[in-house]
């Protein structure tokens, strides 16, 4: 599973590099969280970017919220920009109020300006 | 069942078959067959707001069966065939895997959200299939199981073009 990640302010930010985090592909996805965010001095707040992936299924589901279960409690995660059917699916599995969720990456905007 | 339902059991309705397609029962079977399909012109009609959750209520009832029918082999096989008629698509999917516990479906229900480390990492598969279905359907012929239903709220376009299998 291919994610880039970049320390930004108080944050680091985990750019999913993949179309799908599903039931193939949920355990490479933990395990390369793991390792994307094994750096203990790496910043608290961890942001993943999920705008390039266009579909995840109830083992992605759980597998993300393994992730958060992971980095608890010094860390915490949120995921940023949303696409229509993952917004969906935490929707309607009530996800949605355990992540705080950003529509676009923290500090994107200010950087385009 | 509705009087203008689309069940998948009755012979008596008119059906048009879209997809039938056999795969071995893996993840990535799973993920290549789905690929296909939603690429192609078979599900053409399914609007784009609707294609997400049409894929995903298909990719849990068939990522269960690699789960858990075929637990404890790597041999397995899946069907999926799929209908269209009035306007919605209907699904049947067997293997011939272990049988559902109690001959049942699970009922579904999310489990309390909890916080921190009671979350829940699981459960959220039959929720999604009961939520996105409609006569949702289960039966065990013999050494088969067969699960049946129409994809709920997604309305199928029949000015699309039909392509046969």
């Amino acid at each position: 599973m291919k994610l880039t990640s970049e320390i930004l302010d108080d944050m680091l930010i985990v750019h999913v590099d993949e179309a799908r985090i599903d039931a193939a592909g949920a355990i490479q996805f933990k395990e390369s969280m793991r390792a994307a965010t094994a750096d203990a001095a790496a910043p608290a707040r961890v942001v993943l970017n999920l705008a390039r992936v266009g579909f995840l299924d109830s083992s992605g589901l759980g597998a993300v919220v393994a992730v958060m279960k992971l980095l608890m409690p010094a860390r915490k995660l949120e995921l940023a920009c949303l696409t229509p059917t993952v917004e969906k699916v935490f929707r309607l599995t009530r996800m949605d109020s355990v992540f705080r969720i950003h529509a676009t990456v923290p500090g994107a905007l200010r950087d385009a300006s | 069942m509705p009087a203008d339902g689309l069940d998948p059991a009755d012979p008596a309705i008119n059906r048009i078959l879209i997809a039938q397609l056999a795969i071995p029962a893996t993840f990535d079977e799973v993920r290549a067959a789905l690929a296909a399909l939603m690429a192609g012109p078979v599900l053409a009609g399914v609007p784009p707001d609707d294609r997400g959750m049409t894929e995903l209520v298909l990719a849990e009832a068939m990522n269960n069966i690699v789960e858990h029918a075929y637990a404890d082999t790597d041999e397995g096989e899946i069907t999926l065939t799929l209908w269209q008629a009035a306007g919605e698509v209907a699904c049947r999917i067997t293997d011939r895997g272990t049988a559902m516990p109690d001959s049942a479906l699970p009922e579904g229900r999310l489990a309390p959200l909890g916080e921190g480390a009671d979350l829940p990492e699981g459960g959220f598969g039959w929720f999604l299939i009961r939520t996105l279905s409609r006569d949702l359907r289960y039966a065990r012929h013999g050494t088969l199981n067969e699960l049946t239903f129409v994809l709920a709220n997604q309305q199928y376009d029949p000015a699309q073009p039909v392509v046969s299998p």
